[in-house]
């Protein structure tokens, strides 16, 4: 062994010494300095424990407390992608179904002859409420698929600027007519929830398919088991509407920003739906069915519509007007 | 062009608020407004962190893919801007930020929230760069003057630091590197996709 191995021996020897006991030696020592590192919170850490990250601001604005709230992303996906196809796929889909129904089925005749005598079914309130509701709807459906649709469809054919201000006053529409919606809602509901209690007759009718597929006469009351499914759709939909709306319309006051996120969900979801189902109810109401359009047009029917279509109502009508004489209609006639 | 971003270096962020009452100031920023503001996270614990929050100017921002106006627009340095003539003040912006960014004038009852404000990267609006108009509805164009926006310049601690990602990026990194600890780029994962690792 040479002198100049034997000092690299010894130099490895205390190098490895040194090593040994430097870490116990640094473990060891006073910890009176904090580690800002070690202390500090970060995003994964925050991200881990919350799906949001919360924090606490000077400035007099709750809504700005959080620092990061990635369900803005998620919102961004349901607003821009989701909900485009689920209202196009509901109101599209419908509307493919109501076309394809009229050309098998065809309009819907009754085997009658018209009697001229004309009997009451819906009284003044009652058709003045309707239409007053039917027009709120439209406006609501119409100022509604705007915020989905209008940038795509309407924007690039009418410039920006014609856009965003019709797009402002439909805002305003929305806004305003949801009132007058609701309070007709309201209307329409005291005055029909009595006869759209479920009967047995409605049953017999779901099995036959409502007579409108042409397999034998239905027998039904003053609404049939279709006209109240529509009856408690609208209401419970224009319920679930109107709540979720006002939240949207007073917005903060009772929800923070992931609720309004998921308000805003469950308001398109059930609008779009909603507006499917009135395309039905609109096609049932007008070239659907013979005499139909003529009840809430006019509020008189004849006679023998009324058998043919809601029999127990007309018996009802008959009984409660034996003398009635043919082609008198008396307005003074209390509701039935 | 740049590709200009903002980074809160939260371990040195001081709460002192400097940032938000100098962009109010700059913009004359309405009453109830904040473009800025700071969050402090796990307040009065060893763990506190604070960190100035605006508009992050995002990749893709969700604002501007919600929007049923088609308001935003991005600029070449990719400071995202939205024309308030268009703005219908639906509120759809905010609920979409994931910084809470927009800013509404009025309170919001019966859609009157007025036009939507929110950080402009002291780059203005859609009017002409510097004028009267620009200022009234945006605020001052700093950027239109070569400088950076006006929280970041001011800084006292240098905590927010503006202007081309990749150079405060790296401004980050190395202070990350010299002083050995960093919590990380606050919200870039979020708006850019994309994080900074000291």
């Amino acid at each position: 062994m040479s002198r100049r191995t034997v000092g690299h021996a010894i130099s490895a020897f205390l190098l490895a010494l040194m090593l040994a006991f430097s870490i116990p030696a640094h473990a060891q020592a006073p910890t009176t300095a904090p580690n800002p590192q070690a202390e500090s919170v970060n995003e994964d850490m925050l991200f881990k424990q919350n799906s949001r990250i919360d924090g606490r601001v000077s400035i007099p604005d709750e809504r700005s407390r959080f620092l990061i709230q990635p369900q803005g992303r998620d919102w961004r996906m349901f607003h821009e992608v989701t909900m485009p196809w689920i209202a196009g796929l509901a109101i599209l889909g419908m509307l493919l179904a109501l076309v394809i129904f009229y050309l098998v089925f065809g309009r819907i005749r009754g085997q009658y002859s018209e009697t001229g005598d004309r009997i009451v079914r819906f009284r003044f309130v009652e058709r003045f409420t309707h239409w007053m509701v039917a027009t709120c709807f439209i406006v609501l459906a119409l100022s509604g698929l705007n915020y989905i649709y209008g940038k795509r469809l309407l924007m690039p054919i009418m410039g920006p600027y014609a856009f965003a201000e019709m797009s402002q006053w439909l805002k305003y529409a929305h806004n305003f007519f949801a009132w007058p919606f609701t309070v007709g809602i309201l209307i329409m509901f005291v005055v029909w929830v009595r006869d759209n209690l479920p009967s047995r007759v409605d049953l017999e009718w779901i099995k036959k398919g409502g007579g409108l597929t042409g397999r034998g006469h239905v027998s039904a009351g003053r609404f049939n088991a279709g006209q109240k499914i529509v009856f408690w759709g609208v209401t419970l939909g224009s319920l679930a509407m109107f709540v979720s709306g006002l939240a949207l319309l007073f917005p903060f006051t009772v929800t923070g920003v992931n609720g309004m996120q998921l308000t805003s969900i469950i308001h398109g979801i059930i609008g779009a739906v909603f507006i499917a189902g009135i395309l039905a109810h609109i096609y049932i109401g007008s070239v659907g069915m013979e005499g139909a359009f003529e009840a809430m047009g006019s509020g008189t029917v004849d006679r023998e519509w009324a058998r043919q279509h809601h029999d127990l109502w007309a018996d009802q009508a008959d009984r409660a007007d034996p003398a009635a004489p043919a082609g008198r209609v008396d307005p003074a006639r209390p509701r039935i | 062009m740049a590709r200009i971003k903002f980074l809160c270096d939260a371990d040195r962020c001081i709460e002192c608020n400097a940032c938000v009452t100098a962009c109010k100031n700059e913009h004359d920023v309405p009453w109830g407004i904040n473009r800025r503001r700071v969050v402090t996270i796990n307040d009065g614990k060893p763990s506190e962190r604070s960190v100035s929050m605006a508009c992050m100017h995002c990749t893709d921002a969700p604002c501007a893919a919600v929007c049923p106006v088609s308001c935003f627009y991005t600029t070449a340095d990719a400071v995202v801007l939205h024309s308030k003539d268009l703005c219908i003040g639906c509120g759809y912006c905010f609920y979409a930020c994931p910084f809470g960014a927009p800013q509404y004038p009025k309170v919001g009852n019966f859609g009157s929230r007025g036009k939507m404000d929110k950080c402009t990267y002291c780059a203005g609006g859609p009017e002409a760069d510097l004028t009267t108009v620009e200022y009234e509805k945006y605020g001052s164009n700093r950027l239109a003057e070569g400088k950076l926006p006006l929280c970041a310049e001011m800084c006292s601690t240098k905590s927010l630091l503006a202007g081309d990602g990749d150079i405060i990026a790296a401004i980050y990194k190395e202070r990350v590197t010299k002083r050995g600890y960093g919590s990380g780029a606050w919200g870039w994962r979020t708006a850019y996709r994309e994080t900074i690792t000291g």
